[in-house]
Formats: structure tokens, C-alpha cells, sequence
């Protein structure tokens, strides 16, 4: 029995010659150096496979239909067995991809290992990089909730800024004029077919330059790449002191993407899967779509800019990004390839780290949104003060003052903190801002009576801290009461524009 | 070997004769392959692209009879697509900001924000529209109060036909470049 199966296995390696193609590319010589930095590629590797083995398991109960993907999705995390998990492991398995794709990427950009002639290695793992990124905004979107709809029109409108043809890709990116049935249908396509095609090529390429230029050695300051010599020094190194790939250097790969996967299964079973929003009902308006985590930064970016600067940024901050990272090597292949040698690395890796850190904790706090959830103010906020400021205290939250500003803790961020604005204002100044409105406020001129406006700046002046005098007008004279609204001049809404 | 060129000019006929054979057998084969490409590419792009080029539908849906809305609110009403998919079921749906502004005038507002198309709500303590993603606000009128929208809340044309307030249904309003 075990003699003849042996017999068939050797027929087969005999007839397909399998073992003599495989074997040489497995057991190639590495770089005895490569180490623990090594190992974020195959990881990488490893994820996108997880994806494919979950999302293949997801794509046997998802109905990619826009009338019935919400259900589906439900029946998946709620009755399927192992369903939640394996949406978890789908979620979390993309968040690591991210990650250790970038991690991979910021480890060959520091030891500069795109230098020649591993300059097309770089290029394609950019082009995979983007396509990671693509998978990961049409998966988030494939959550066909009411956050994944409107996803679907802030990307729709982001591209319909590009001149000329903007609303023709808006328009395909939609499946219609509208968000409706087709609209889903178009993002799975690219999500399930189209965009692991290119992962699945773009993989196969840059295994084929490994296979071609080598694993690179670690960066040794001193020892400068120089194209007319350097394959000849680095293939006679290899033959010194090389090691072969299977099995001296892979087990680090595999031990460590054992750990990551265990990393995934374990979020998805502690944290489960990305809840689920409202059902993808566009005439729900009562939402607040934001990106998964991988794209608050760029959120963020797009949130803090000056308006007038948005299109530019929007059709050119990627644009650019793309290019310098795509022909990075092409600006520099040559030379130094150790961080000692290259201080801008390290300082572009923290700085940009920092940066891309930074702005993602500001995305998910997202300050420059109104706080729909603020409720209203807290009667140990408001009662001190007298009725007057009481009442103020709820004009304050009927006109959704509150929205945009805080008072001790309650409220939105994206006005000034109102907690001590009786120490900043005077009452004067209180209601030339409250009817002109200003910078990013409205002008509520018009829209506030006048008993309304003089019971809100009351209970505004009372916000302040008691030691110091309350703040003066022009003529010098501490303000108790608010002067009448009508002396003060007011701008007509449309002029209001920033 | 020679290289072809050489083979043209000093080469026997023979040789001459494979060369020009080889150079047919390549752009046969070029010829073939475009051709099975066009063949088989036309096809999908047309069904892909056919939708875009084709002008956007646009029907009068109601909303409600006059009757059921009052003078000076400004309430959501909802109504389907102008082209529905029997399998859209949810999506099909869309929404409005409507304002009985008379006996028998009205106005609707587009839910969607002009700056990123994120859906507005009507704020009615403050009489604003007011957009959860980046804090765009919009006057009653739909004009600009705050924020980054570069442009006033779109319009629906609103009719009143037969007692019932109908909305001409239009496509999702979009920001273009250099607006």
C-alpha cells in the first residue's frame, strides 16, 4: 500500500517534473543576514492568502445584490455558524494586511533595498500597495450598511471633481445617476474579480524579481551599490556565505506569519467583526459616515484643509504620493544604502509615521463634525446663573449651538470651547458674533428672537470663572444685561459665505 | 546567426524567403490576436459603459397630498428612483428635504451636500441643514452658512398635480471640477 502510493507520487514528480522546478526556487541562496527584518513580505503574503480563504467562505452566504446584501450580512454574523468569526478574521485580516504591507515597505525604503537592480521589486510592491488599499475601501464597502451607501457617494463625488471627466466616473462608479441596485453589484466585481486579479499578478511579478535579483543583504555602511559591479560582488558573496532559503531562512517566515494569523483569529474572536450600521436605507439621513481606520488619516487631511484648496488636493495629494513613491528608485538607485549613510530616511520614516499616526487618532475623533448625539446641558451647568440663563441654556441647544461647541465637556468641537466665554466676551461681542456668524458659524441673525438671543448671551456671560471682572465694551462698563439685539448691525445670510 | 538585416542583403533567396514568411507569421498572428481581443472586448465595454451615455431618466413621483404638509416646515420626504432594479429592494429609495412654502408652493432640497455628498439634516431650532461629515451648514434658503460645501444645497423641481405634491426625481448631485 505505502510502497505503491510512493510509486505514484514518484510517477507524478517523474511526469511533471515538479520537484526539479520547485525545488531549486525553494532551496535558492539567500543572504545568511537575512533575518528577522525579512519577514514582513511573506506575512504580507500569507494575509492576502487568509483573505482569499476567507472571503471565498464569506462569498458563499454574501449576496451581492443591493436590496438583499444587508440581510445576508446579518444572517452571516448572527445565525451562520463561525459566520461572526470569520467576518472577523476577514476585517482584521485586511487591517494586517495593511499594516505589514506597509511595515514591509517602510523596512525595504530604510535599507534602501529598491537601489539597484531590485528597482522594479519597489515599483511592483507599490502597485500592490495600492491595490491593498483599493481592496480595502471596496471591502468596506461591500458592508453594504448605511455607512457603506454613503461611502459609495463620498467616493462617487471625490471623483467627479477630476476635470472633465469627473462625472462620467462618478456616474460609473455608481452604476447610475444614483445609489440603487447596481451600485453594490459594480463594487463586488471589483472587490471579488477584478482587483485580487491584479493582487494575484502583481504577486507572481514580484516573486519573479525576487527569484531573479536575490534577497538583498543588510545594508552595510561603507559598502555602496554601484550598478557595473554589483551583481558580480553580490553573487560571489552568495557563494561564500549564503544559505539556502528552505529551510535556513523560511522558518522565521513562518513562524512569524503564524503569529500574525494567530494575532487575526484572536481580534476576530475577542473584538468580532466590524458592527454592523443601519441598513443601507438612503432615506435615512440620521448617519455619519467615516472611513475604516486605514483611511482616517487621509479623512482627516481632507477635513482640515482650507476649502479653497480641496480639489487640488483631492485629484493631486494621491497623485503625487503615487509618483514619488513609484519612481523613488528611479531618483536615486545608486550609492549608500545603510540609514547611518541616509539620515533623511530614518527622519522621513518617524516624521511621516507621526504624521500618518497623528492625523488617524484626530479621524476618529473627528473634532471638525457637529455632535448630532450632544444632548442638553446639564442643569449644575445652567441653574446657578438664574432662569434668565437657564432658558439660555436650552436656546443654546435648540439652535445647536451645541453642536459645534462645548461647555464643560457637553458638545461638539468644532467652534471655540464656550466653558469660559464670559471671561473672552463681552455681551456686545457676544451678539455681533452669534447675528453675523464668522469664520465656519452661521450667521443666526434672522433666526433667533430677540428675547432668545438676549436669554442665550445671559447665560453665555454667566460661563466664566468668577474671580476676575466681567469682560468690558468699548466704553469701558462691566456688562450685566445684554444691550438690545436690534442696535447691532447684521449681515444678510447670503453674504455670509467664507 | 545573421541578423535579419543582413539576411535581407546578402542572404540566398531561400533565407530572404523564411525571413519575409516569419515576419507574415507575426503579424498574423498579431492581426489574429487584436482581432479575438475586439471580438470578445467591444461587447463588455458597451454593456459596461452603454448605461453612462444614455440620458438620465426623470419622472414625477409624488410625495404626499398638499394638504398633509404645513405652511413653513420643511420635512423629509422619501420616493423611489426613476429606474429601479426589481432587485434594488432599499436602495431604490431616495430622499428629500421638501418646505411648503405657500397655498401651493414648494420647495425641495437635495439630501446631499455639495461637498462630498454626505446626507444633511434639517436642524429646525436653528433653521439650518446641517452636514455630519465635515460640518458644512446651509441657510433655510439652501444657501452656504459654513464650512466647505462650494456650493448651495441643490433643487428638485416640485409641482403640484391634482391635489398631490409631486418631485421630478433627479440624478445625485455632483461637484465638478472648478465649481
Amino acid at each position: 500500500m505505502f510502497k505503491s502510493a510512493l510509486a505514484a507520487l514518484r510517477f507524478i514528480d517523474d511526469r511533471t517534473n515538479a520537484s526539479n522546478t520547485i525545488g531549486p526556487l525553494m532551496k535558492h541562496i539567500v543572504p545568511r543576514d537575512a533575518r528577522w527584518w525579512y519577514v514582513f513580505g511573506s506575512a504580507a503574503l500569507c494575509c492576502f492568502i487568509m483573505q482569499v480563504i476567507t472571503g471565498i467562505g464569506l462569498a458563499l452566504a454574501y449576496v451581492p445584490s443591493g436590496g438583499d446584501a444587508f440581510q445576508s450580512l446579518k444572517y452571516i454574523t448572527e445565525q451562520a455558524p463561525l459566520g461572526s468569526v470569520l467576518r472577523g478574521m476577514h476585517f482584521f485580516g485586511a487591517s494586517a494586511m495593511v499594516l505589514i504591507a506597509v511595515m514591509h515597505m517602510a523596512q525595504v525604503y530604510l535599507h534602501a533595498t529598491y537601489k539597484y537592480p531590485r528597482e522594479m521589486n519597489w515599483m511592483s510592491g507599490v502597485v500592490l500597495l495600492l491595490f491593498t488599499l483599493a481592496m480595502g475601501f471596496t471591502g468596506q464597502l461591500l458592508r453594504w450598511d448605511a455607512n457603506g451607501v454613503w461611502s459609495a457617494v463620498v467616493g462617487a463625488e471625490q471623483a467627479s471633481r477630476v476635470p472633465l471627466i469627473g462625472p462620467f466616473i462618478a456616474h460609473f462608479i455608481l452604476a447610475g445617476d444614483n445609489i440603487g441596485g447596481a451600485t453594490l453589484t459594480r463594487f463586488y466585481v471589483l472587490h471579488v474579480f477584478i482587483f485580487p486579479a491584479f493582487i494575484f499578478a502583481g504577486v507572481a511579478l514580484h516573486m519573479l524579481l525576487i527569484m531573479r535579483h536575490g534577497i538583498s543583504e543588510m545594508p552595510k555602511a561603507g559598502q555602496p551599490v554601484e550598478p557595473s559591479t554589483y551583481k558580480r560582488d553580490y553573487e560571489a558573496r552568495l557563494k561564500k556565505s549564503g544559505v539556502p532559503f528552505w529551510p535556513n531562512a523560511i522558518w522565521r517566515d513562518a513562524v512569524f506569519s503564524l503569529i500574525v494569523v494567530v494575532g487575526i483569529i484572536a481580534c476576530a474572536v475577542f473584538f468580532g467583526p466590524p458592527v454592523l450600521d443601519k441598513a443601507p436605507d438612503p432615506t435615512t439621513l440620521n448617519v455619519n459616515p467615516s472611513p475604516d481606520w486605514y483611511f482616517l488619516f487621509y479623512f482627516a487631511i481632507l477635513s482640515m484643509l482650507p476649502a479653497s484648496l480641496e480639489t487640488w488636493v483631492i485629484l493631486g495629494g494621491p497623485l503625487v504620493v503615487i509618483l514619488g513613491l513609484l519612481f523613488l528608485p528611479l531618483l536615486s538607485n545608486k550609492g549608500d544604502r545603510a540609514p547611518s549613510r541616509r539620515p533623511w530616511a530614518p527622519a522621513t520614516l518617524i516624521l511621516g509615521g507621526t504624521a500618518v499616526v497623528v492625523l488617524t487618532l484626530y479621524g476618529a475623533k473627528a473634532p471638525w463634525s457637529p455632535n448630532f448625539a450632544a444632548q442638553p446641558l446639564a442643569q449644575n451647568v445652567t441653574a446657578s446663573a438664574g432662569p434668565s440663563a437657564t432658558a439660555g441654556a436650552h436656546v443654546f441647544f435648540d439652535k445647536g449651538c451645541i453642536y459645534c461647541h462645548d461647555v464643560d465637556g457637553d458638545g461638539g468641537h468644532r467652534g471655540p470651547n464656550l466653558s469660559r466665554v464670559g471671561d473672552r466676551l463681552s455681551a456686545d461681542q457676544l451678539i455681533i458674533r452669534i447675528n453675523n456668524g464668522g469664520h465656519n458659524m452661521p450667521a443666526f441673525a434672522g433666526r433667533i428672537t430677540r428675547d432668545d438671543l438676549a436669554t442665550l448671551v445671559t447665560f453665555l456671560q454667566s460661563l466664566r470663572n468668577n474671580a476676575g471682572p466681567l469682560p468690558t465694551d468699548t466704553n469701558g462698563f462691566a456688562l450685566k444685561a445684554p444691550p438690545p439685539p436690534a442696535a447691532v448691525p447684521v449681515r444678510s445670510p447670503q453674504g455670509d459665505r467664507r | 546567426m545573421q541578423n535579419k538585416v543582413e539576411i535581407l542583403v546578402n542572404g540566398s533567396p531561400c533565407q530572404r524567403a523564411e525571413v519575409s514568411r516569419r515576419r507574415f507569421f507575426v503579424r498574423m498572428t498579431v492581426a489574429a490576436g487584436s482581432a479575438i481581443g475586439a471580438l470578445a472586448g467591444l461587447p463588455v465595454i458597451g454593456f459596461v459603459l452603454g448605461p453612462l451615455v444614455r440620458p438620465a431618466a426623470s419622472l414625477w413621483r409624488p410625495v404626499g397630498s398638499v394638504e398633509s404638509f404645513t405652511i413653513g416646515q420643511t420635512v423629509k420626504v422619501d420616493f423611489s428612483d426613476p429606474s429601479p432594479l426589481p432587485w434594488s429592494g432599499i436602495t431604490a429609495r431616495t430622499a428629500a428635504w421638501l418646505r411648503r412654502t405657500g397655498e401651493s408652493e414648494f420647495i425641495a432640497f437635495s439630501i446631499n451636500c455639495r461637498h462630498l455628498g454626505c446626507p444633511v439634516r434639517w436642524v429646525e431650532g436653528a433653521k439650518l441643514f446641517m452636514c455630519p461629515c465635515h460640518g458644512g451648514a446651509y441657510y433655510e434658503d439652501g444657501s452656504v452658512a459654513a464650512g466647505p460645501p462650494p456650493e448651495p444645497l441643490a433643487r428638485y423641481t416640485v409641482r403640484v398635480n391634482d391635489g398631490q405634491v409631486e418631485i421630478q426625481t433627479n440624478p445625485i448631485p455632483l461637484t465638478t471640477f472648478g465649481s
